[in-house]
């Protein structure tokens, strides 16, 4: 009696279990299908723009709605632009951060810092904007600009750089509020990071009579490359991707400049833009063949930052 | 001339003292930020701000019609994306583990949580909007969504493999059935984690305002009807922001104040459930 129970029961048991990994499953694959559907509606909203421009949509420079004209390439360059100035304030400062976290900070500090820096990177980006458009643009006006092509104005190669009137909004304000947005990122990662590198291998070379910053430099960083690289990735994708705060201060302006001081474009903030007033199926078309690109682009610098912090996770298995 | 010993000390000090100028670097801008929004957006808190819809240029008004319309598509993506997000962060940590499926879905996620949401929003516009033909609270709810589901799959794998595996093994002993040991006991074990991990979804979204642009768009009117454009707070500072009447403005600080106050203050609150979480586990 009991045992045909028990049967019953189980039977009911198993049937529940593969009900229960089959919804799991079927949710796992949701989440493949979202990409899947992401780049597929992309690719297809971008047809007509794909069919009529070709390969010319990527290197023509030219952006007319009203003669029906689109090239893609003012907003690539001024998205490639500007996440190489965030970049190349971001990254040393977020060693900086990482190192003081990791090796100076005393270990209450450490913790009430860390915090801080996450919540920089928990402000919301249109905050960041429009602090920029009202708060910092003025200042880089009034104050860093001048300094900048006093500075440097005058040097061979790179004095084109800063050449022009003093606006404030520009490429090299946009850049310098995205550095601020990646720091936190990248700063995360390199502290988590620095934090896996067995401390066996640093006591050793402070053993030898290394200096703080011998063990950093000849020590952490080698171990710890390509989870750095990964990092610096990581805040390379958000940097490209950014919309709200570079639509405030780049200025939305569909030209080429080489002076970092003029206002330019880059595909985020062309989209906010221009998105909802786009009139014309080639206009809108145009427009989401701007946002494929982007996609693309992020999605391999993203792909290959994952791959490197995966590598560095499979040394530390090794090694531990 | 002077020593390796001294040259080498020297070298380790200018380093070390660059790296608490990026420390002091990094904390500038935070309390600069938050300076002048507490500065600017203090004036315009008042009752009305809370109590009146969104005025016309040139008059006064509140923005109630944002706060509630971005109340009600948070909370809608919050539902829609956190039973999906902690279902497959359930299957990557108790069922995929190693498998194909697994390995890849755990790498697209972490694309999908870094993927610019601008074209999420663009993404929902092409196969929604363009389809219904009109801007809608759903479109805006949807687009949030999709941004909800890779924070709660990540957070939720990470938290369910801090369970030790003798605690599925104690119950699996006991003859609990797998699906029984999942539900019962490993998502008990790590609740207050998976909690968490909504918290920060919930507030990453309650700040996105790319992917609300071409979805829920904006509207100046009260509406509870998630099948018209709906206000919603960021997209409103967005547009009195940029526009030049002052009084417009100043709602637009005011809404910067409040956003900002909220997000930090889920995110303080995440974080400090995510300690006592990992202190005790």
């Amino acid at each position: 009696m009991s045992k045909i129970i028990s049967a019953a029961k189980l039977t009911r048991q198993r049937l529940l279990d593969q009900l229960f990994q089959k919804t799991t499953w079927f949710f796992t694959v949701i989440v493949l299908v979202l990409l899947v559907a992401l780049i597929g509606s992309l690719v297809v909203g971008s047809l007509p723009a794909i069919k009529t421009f070709g390969f010319n949509f990527l290197i023509s420079p030219e952006w007319n709605p009203v003669t029906e004209q689109f090239g893609a390439l003012v907003p690539i360059v001024g998205t490639l632009v500007t996440a190489i100035i965030a970049l190349s304030i971001g990254i040393p400062v977020s060693f900086g951060i990482a190192l003081f976290l990791t090796e100076l900070s005393p270990s209450w500090l450490r913790r009430p810092l860390g915090t801080a820096i996450e919540l920089l990177a928990g402000i919301p980006s249109i905050i960041y904007g429009m602090w920029g458009l009202f708060v910092f643009a003025p200042f880089f006006a009034s104050t860093v600009q001048p300094w900048l092509q006093n500075t440097f104005g005058d040097l061979p190669g790179i004095g084109f750089l800063f050449e022009g009137a003093f606006m404030g909004i520009g490429m090299l304000a946009a850049g310098i509020i995205l550095a601020i947005m990646v720091i936190p990122f990248i700063a995360a990662v390199m502290r988590d990071i620095f934090e896996i590198v067995p401390s066996m291998l640093k006591e050793s070379a402070y053993a030898f009579g290394a200096t703080t910053w011998e063990v950093i430099w000849n020590v952490v960083l080698p171990y710890t490359k390509s989870g750095v690289i990964g990092g610096i990735m990581l805040g390379l994708g958000r940097a490209l991707g950014e919309t709200m705060a570079v639509t405030f201060v780049i200025g939305n302006a569909h030209q080429l400049h080489a002076s970092l001081f003029m206002p330019g474009n880059s595909i985020a903030s062309a989209l906010a833009n221009e998105f909802t007033e786009a009139d014309g199926e080639l206009y809108t078309s145009a427009l989401i063949e701007l946002g494929l690109i982007l996609f693309l682009i992020t999605f391999v610098v993203l792909g290959c930052s994952k791959l490197l912090l995966i590598q560095l996770k499979k040394r530390e298995g090794v090694a531990t | 001339m002077i020593s390796v010993y001294t040259r080498r000390r020297m070298i380790n000090i200018l380093h070390l003292t660059f790296s608490v100028l990026a420390m002091i670097f990094g904390l500038f801008w935070l309390f600069w930020i938050l300076f002048v929004l507490v500065g600017k957006g203090l004036d315009g808190i008042s009752v009305a701000l809370f109590t009146e819809m969104t005025p016309a240029p040139g008059s006064a008004g509140g923005l109630l019609n944002a706060i509630i319309g971005s109340l009600m598509m948070v909370a809608l993506a919050t539902l829609i994306g956190t039973p999906v997000g902690i279902l497959a962060g359930t299957y990557l940590a108790e069922f995929g583990q190693h498998g194909w499926l697994a390995s890849i879905t755990r790498f697209i996620n972490d694309i999908l949580l870094s993927a610019p949401s601008i074209v999420i929003g663009l993404f929902v516009y092409t196969v929604y909007v363009a389809r219904v033909g009109h801007f809608s609270g759903w479109a805006g709810a949807l687009a949030l969504s999709i941004i909800v589901i890779p924070v709660v799959v990540r957070t939720t794998e990470d938290m369910l493999r801090l369970i030790p595996d003798s605690l599925r093994e104690a119950a699996a002993a006991l003859g609990a059935p797998p699906w029984k040991v999942v539900t019962l006991v490993t998502w008990r074990a790590s609740e207050v984690g998976i909690l968490t991990g909504v918290l920060l979804a919930v507030a990453r979204i309650s700040g996105e305002t790319a992917p609300l642009l071409f979805t829920a768009l904006n509207n100046q009117f009260w509406t509870v009807d998630m099948n018209q454009p709906m206000a919603n707070l960021p997209v409103v500072i967005f547009q009195f922001a940029m526009s030049p009447y002052e009084s417009w403005q100043e709602l637009a600080w005011a809404g910067a104040l409040l956003i900002t106050l909220s997000v930090l203050g889920l995110n303080i609150i995440a974080r400090f459930f995510l300690r006592k979480r990992t202190l005790s586990g």
